[in-house]
C-alpha cells in the first residue's frame, strides 16, 4: 500500500530564516535553501507537526 | 492536522516585526491555541499591552485590543475589567515592561486579585531599544548598557507574584511550547489574577552578547535549565542550582476583586435608601 503523504506548505513571504524548523525536525524533512526553509525529504515526514508548532513566523503548514 | 491560526490573525499584518528566531512567535501562537481552546468570543476578548517587543502581539490578533502607554498594561487593563467585567482580559508584554517600568501597576494588580491572566514574555533584555540590561538580566550577563557583565541580580518573577498576592503564577518556556498554551488556558480559567511567565530568547541583542552562536543554542539552553515542578520535588538542592522550575508553580483561592468591589456598591447603595 503506498503511503499517504503530507503536504508541507511553506510561505516563503513570512519566512525569516531562523533553522528552528531545520533543526528541531526529528526527520531531517526540512533544509535551509538560502534564506528560506525548504523540503528537502517529503517522504521522511511523520507528521509531528513540531515544524508547525515551533516555527515563529506563521510560515509552516502541514496537513496531513 | 494543521491548526488554523488564521482565523485568530488580522489579515495582512504578517509577517510579524519579530527577529529571525524570536520566541515571541511562538507564545503567540500559544494564545492563540489557547483561545481557540477555550472557544472564547472576538468581541468579548480584550489584550492589552504595554511597549515593547512583545507589547507588540496584540496587533496581530483579531479581537479587542489595546496598546497602551509603557508598562501601564495592568492599568488600562483594570479599568477595562472593572468597567465590563464579563470581558476575558489578557495582559501581555515583556520583562522590562512588566517589572521595571510596570513593577509597580504589577505588584498592585497581584495584589488586588483582579480576574486577568498576565502573560510576561522574560527575554531577559530590552530588546527593542538596542539591549540594555532590564531588571531580569542575570547577574554577570553582559547588555549594551553593562558591557562587562551585570552587577545587579535578577528578578525571579514567579516568586515576585506569589509575594505581591497573584493568586495563580506559572512558568513555560519558548522552548516547551506545547506546553505554552496549557498554561495559558489554566490561567484564563482561573478566577483571580494569573500570572504567566514564558522564558523567551532574544538571540539578537542578548543571544550575540552572551557568546550564543545561534538561535538553536539558545533554545537548547531553555530546554536544559527546565525542570518541571514535579520533577523538581524528588531532586536534591545540588542537583536544582541554576535550574529554573517550570509548570503550575502556585495556585490559591482568593476573593476576587470585581466580586469584592460589586458588594461594596451594593452596600454603599443600600445605605443610601
Amino acid at each position: 500500500m503506498e503511503k499517504k503523504l503530507p503536504t508541507i506548505e511553506i510561505i516563503e513571504k513570512y519566512c525569516k530564516g531562523c533553522h528552528i524548523c531545520v533543526e528541531f525536525c526529528p526527520k531531517q524533512v526540512l533544509e535551509m535553501k538560502g534564506f528560506v526553509a525548504a523540503v528537502k525529504d517529503l517522504e521522511a515526514c511523520i507528521k509531528c507537526m513540531q515544524c508547525e508548532l515551533r516555527c515563529p513566523d506563521f510560515a509552516i503548514k502541514v496537513t496531513a | 492536522m494543521s491548526f488554523d491560526y488564521d482565523k485568530w490573525l488580522r489579515p495582512g499584518k504578517l509577517p510579524h516585526i519579530w527577529c529571525p528566531g524570536c520566541g515571541h512567535g511562538i507564545v503567540m501562537k500559544g494564545l492563540i491555541r489557547a483561545l481557540e481552546t477555550l472557544q472564547l468570543k472576538k468581541e468579548n476578548t480584550a489584550i492589552v499591552s504595554g511597549i515593547g517587543c512583545a507589547s507588540r502581539l496584540p496587533g496581530y490578533i483579531d479581537c479587542c485590543t489595546l496598546h497602551t502607554a509603557h508598562g501601564r498594561a495592568a492599568a488600562f487593563a483594570t479599568g477595562v475589567k472593572m468597567a465590563k467585567p464579563e470581558m476575558n482580559v489578557i495582559l501581555c508584554g515583556g520583562d522590562g515592561d512588566g517589572t521595571a517600568i510596570g513593577g509597580n501597576h504589577f505588584i498592585h494588580a497581584c495584589r488586588r486579585n483582579i480576574d486577568m491572566t498576565y502573560i510576561i514574555m522574560n527575554n531577559m533584555i530590552y530588546g527593542m531599544t538596542g539591549g540594555q540590561f532590564s531588571p531580569c538580566t542575570p547577574t554577570g550577563a553582559k547588555a549594551s548598557t553593562t558591557p562587562y557583565g551585570n552587577p545587579d541580580p535578577g528578578f525571579d518573577i514567579a516568586k515576585l507574584a506569589i509575594g505581591a498576592g497573584a493568586s495563580f503564577v506559572a512558568r513555560g518556556t519558548a522552548f516547551h511550547a506545547n506546553q505554552i498554551d496549557k498554561l495559558i488556558v489554566e490561567a484564563i480559567q482561573h478566577k483571580g489574577f494569573s500570572v504567566v511567565e514564558i522564558l523567551d530568547d532574544c538571540p539578537t541583542t542578548y543571544g550575540r552578547r552572551n557568546k550564543y552562536k545561534s538561535v538553536i543554542e539558545m533554545m537548547n539552553r531553555l530546554k536544559d535549565v527546565a525542570v518541571p515542578v514535579k520533577a523538581a520535588e524528588k531532586m536534591d538542592p545540588e542537583q536544582l542550582k541554576g535550574k529554573i522550575l517550570t509548570g503550575v508553580l502556585h495556585k490559591q483561592d482568593k476573593p476576587e476583586y470585581c466580586q469584592e468591589y460589586a458588594k461594596v456598591i451594593e452596600r454603599a447603595q443600600g445605605t443610601a435608601r
